[in-house]
């Protein structure tokens, strides 16, 4: 079936030249593949940055660069690791990979809309990018970007809010895209709820995307309006308001966490059942935490803003909101474990992935019940306990998923197989690295260690240096687990059209999939994973 | 070829029937309006908070605007909505001449307001009431303010106008080549339903600048 249809796969550049094929088309695969390779290209590129601030702060004092290249570091890390890698990451790549191939689709709603997304998408990153090399210098504000700092720093803090701008509006139509493909183009038989759960979670991501992005776009152009006019929007000395600018910017950012988190949680609903060979529990409850958790997480954003200056009604109402985010949270992770409990789990990688992401999201999720709490969110916040808690959550939870997605969709994108064992093992060094270079952060910063600075007191040494040498670890698994997937993609073996026996529509099509997804539009009769 | 025959004939069909979801168009629309409302609903968030604090000083900016002026270009806003709508209803009922002719008379109104709106900047400008000069500098912070989100506000919306009716320019050229017709008219109500939006936001912009004192 795989050797006939061989030269029909997505990968055939129907006699074009292949840079023309790829950078004009319109098929959702090719275009995920494209946002797979940018976004690796610019996750490497945090990563950099990321190990020269670790190596910095081996040991007080000045060890690599000034407090000024420091400062832009982390912005840049911070700016590059958000909105280039986490906020796209899952529903850009594996999103447009497999979201039209679950759903028994030929395509999204508007592919051409589509590519749009992914040429907006390089636009910003060239842009943000670039703030590295022209003007005055990186910005140095972190990538809140707040105000009044942001507004007079002379550093490129335009052209960074200017990409951060337009990659919000390619993130709006990837949502606006994957929403409506959602509502319309579903197959014959497949009801709201015989959707596979990843595309409940992309559909209460989009929501977010669509309706909370906006509302940064425009409070990022009254911040350039205000550089450039030097007007007082939000500079005190003019009349402006600056806490008003970090309630608009925590308005988008806060549910921006769920367009991370959520795709993750949607990753990992599709991996569990499979892996453990049981129908997943709670299928309709874990859809409805999709949804409670994009609702809910509209009206939190003030615990960001617990030390900022806000009434004391206001930081409690804020405070219990952000407590109710937890239960659709844990509703997600109790039913994963119901779904293994007497299943005949399978320990192959993706499983691997997806067990690191609910070990790795539980520290972080309830470290941020430890931050969420107004009492001791006024000791740990701005602390390193706040870094800690936040790279559990993105790069353990959204960043595991990733991976885990990654090594789940590999044989069905690609039509061949990486090599289990070494996939493996580069597993358990990239989660013992993790785990090494995080958890000292948790740990100093209820010692009192403030984020953002090159240097800091002798007394924080210890677990700095534990955390820097879990810096180098990790990248070692991060180096690892890319030359399996890179061999894997040269040279694997041919993988069969279902090596992991899914249920889902995405596992009953060839590898790598036709062009036109399937032969004929298939016909659901029961929910997924109805393995028996 | 495909050495499959029956695959091969599977696709080719699947190819030839280019699937038309005109519903699936208009919901896309509809969502990417949600997005402009938002965008200017961060702007209308502001400019209540800023009023509330400053309710004096907002006063008195907006006694300095020409009511009549905003309103006229109200009339013109509203009114240029009716021509796209009774465009959208010629085309249904096959009748492009004159679909064709309320779009002009849709696209004459757009200009008859960015060229009113050009008088009313012009005329502020002309007496140096823009961000940068002495006469601003001096003003109250809250005044400055209105003026700031005035000129933001009524800037962004101008580029929606401009925008829109690019995209009606468009509309009549695919009206006058046949492709939006009596059987096939979604992209002209997309259209219409962006014009829509630019009305709908002025609306909300006229009282909150020009009316509320």
């Amino acid at each position: 079936m795989t050797n006939t249809l061989k030269h029909t796969d997505f990968y055939d550049n129907e006699g074009k030249p292949a840079w023309k094929a790829w950078l004009t088309t319109t098929d959702h695969k090719r275009i995920g593949l494209l946002y797979f390779y940018s976004l690796t290209v610019f996750f490497l590129v945090g990563v950099l940055l990321g190990l020269m601030m670790r190596f910095e702060l081996i040991s007080p004092g000045k060890d690599l660069v000034e407090a000024q290249t420091y400062n832009g570091l982390f912005t840049l890390h911070g700016v590059i690791m958000i909105f280039l890698f986490v906020i796209p990451g899952i529903p850009a790549v594996f999103g447009n990979l497999t979201l039209p191939l679950l759903l028994g689709a030929r395509d999204v709603a508007f592919p051409k809309l589509n590519l749009l997304s992914w040429y907006l998408y390089i636009g910003g990153a060239v842009l943000a990018l670039s703030t590295l090399l022209v003007g005055d210098g990186p910005p140095d504000t972190g990538w809140t970007f707040y105000a009044p700092y942001s507004v007079k720093t002379g550093t490129n803090v335009s052209m960074a809010v200017l990409a951060a701008f337009i990659l919000g509006f390619s993130s709006i139509l990837t949502g606006l895209n994957f929403l409506t493909t959602i509502h319309r183009m579903r197959c014959h038989g497949m009801t709201w709820f015989r959707m596979p759960l990843f595309a409940w979670a992309l559909y209460a991501t989009s929501w977010i995307q669509l309706l909370a992005t906006p509302v940064v776009g425009i409070t990022l152009l009254m911040i350039v309006v205000e550089r450039w006019l030097g007007i007082g929007l939000f500079d005190p000395v003019l009349g402006g308001d600056p806490v008003l600018y970090q309630h608009l910017f925590w308005i988008y950012s806060h549910p921006a966490v769920y367009i991370m988190i959520l795709p993750g949680m949607g990753v990992i609903s599709e991996i569990i059942p499979t892996f453990s060979r049981r129908r997943i529990f709670g299928y309709k409850a874990i859809a409805y935490a999709s949804l409670a958790i994009a609702f809910i997480g509209y009206f939190v954003w003030g615990h960001h803003m617990f030390t900022s200056g806000m009434s004391g009604p206001a930081r409690i109402i804020f405070s219990i909101l952000t407590f109710l985010v937890a239960i659709p949270s844990a509703i997600k992770v109790f039913n994963w474990l119901a779904t293994m409990y007497n299943g005949s789990i399978d320990h192959k990688p993706p499983m691997l992935y997806a067990l690191g992401f609910i070990f790795l999201f539980l520290v972080g999720g309830l470290s941020g019940l430890v931050v969420g709490a107004l009492a001791t969110d006024v000791h740990l916040h701005d602390t390193y306990f706040v870094v800690g808690h936040f790279h559990y959550v993105m790069f353990g939870g959204t960043g595991f998923a990733f991976f885990a997605a990654l090594h789940y969709w590999f044989p069905k994108i690609f039509g061949k197989m990486y090599n289990l064992k070494h996939a493996t093992r580069a597993f358990w060094l990239l989660f013992t690295g993790f785990n090494i270079l995080y958890f000292p952060m948790l740990v100093v910063g209820i010692m009192g260690m403030p984020r953002r600075y090159y240097d800091y007191l002798p007394q924080f040494q210890v677990p700095n240096v534990i955390s820097t040498i879990g810096s180098w670890i990790t990248t070692a698994g991060l180096i690892y687990m890319i030359v399996v997937i890179v061999k894997g993609i040269r040279h694997g073996e041919k993988a069969s059209s279902n090596p992991w026996n899914g249920l889902t529509l995405d596992w009953q099509t060839d590898s790598p999939p036709t062009k036109e997804n399937f032969d004929a539009i298939p016909t659901v009769t029961e929910r997924p994973y109805e393995y028996k | 070829m495909s050495t499959n025959n029956t695959v091969s004939e599977n696709h080719s069909t699947a190819v030839n029937h280019e699937h038309r979801d005109d519903a699936g168009r208009k919901m896309g629309m509809w969502l990417f309006l949600f997005t402009e409302l938002l965008l200017f609903g961060g702007l209308f968030l502001v400019y209540s908070i800023y009023r509330f604090m400053n309710p004096a000083d907002f006063s008195n900016g907006s006694h300095h605007l020409d009511v009549f002026m905003g309103a006229l270009n109200t009339m013109v806003l509203i009114t240029s909505s009716l021509t796209v709508a009774l465009s959208i209803t010629a085309i249904q009922k096959g009748n492009a001449k004159l679909a064709l002719r309320m779009l002009a008379v849709t696209i004459l109104l757009a200009i008859f307001f960015l060229v009113n709106k050009y008088f009313e900047w012009g005329h502020k400008i002309h007496y140096d009431l823009y961000p940068g000069t002495d006469l601003f500098k001096a003003l109250p912070s809250g005044e400055g303010l209105f003026y700031v989100l005035y000129y933001f506000m009524t800037g962004l919306h101008m580029i929606h106008v401009i925008v829109g009716a690019v995209i009606l320019v468009f509309m009549g050229k695919y009206i006058s080549d046949g492709s939006i017709n009596s059987s096939n008219y979604t992209l002209l109500e997309n259209g219409g339903l962006y014009w829509h939006l630019v009305d709908l936001i002025w609306i909300f912009l006229f009282p909150l600048l020009y009316l509320i004192h």
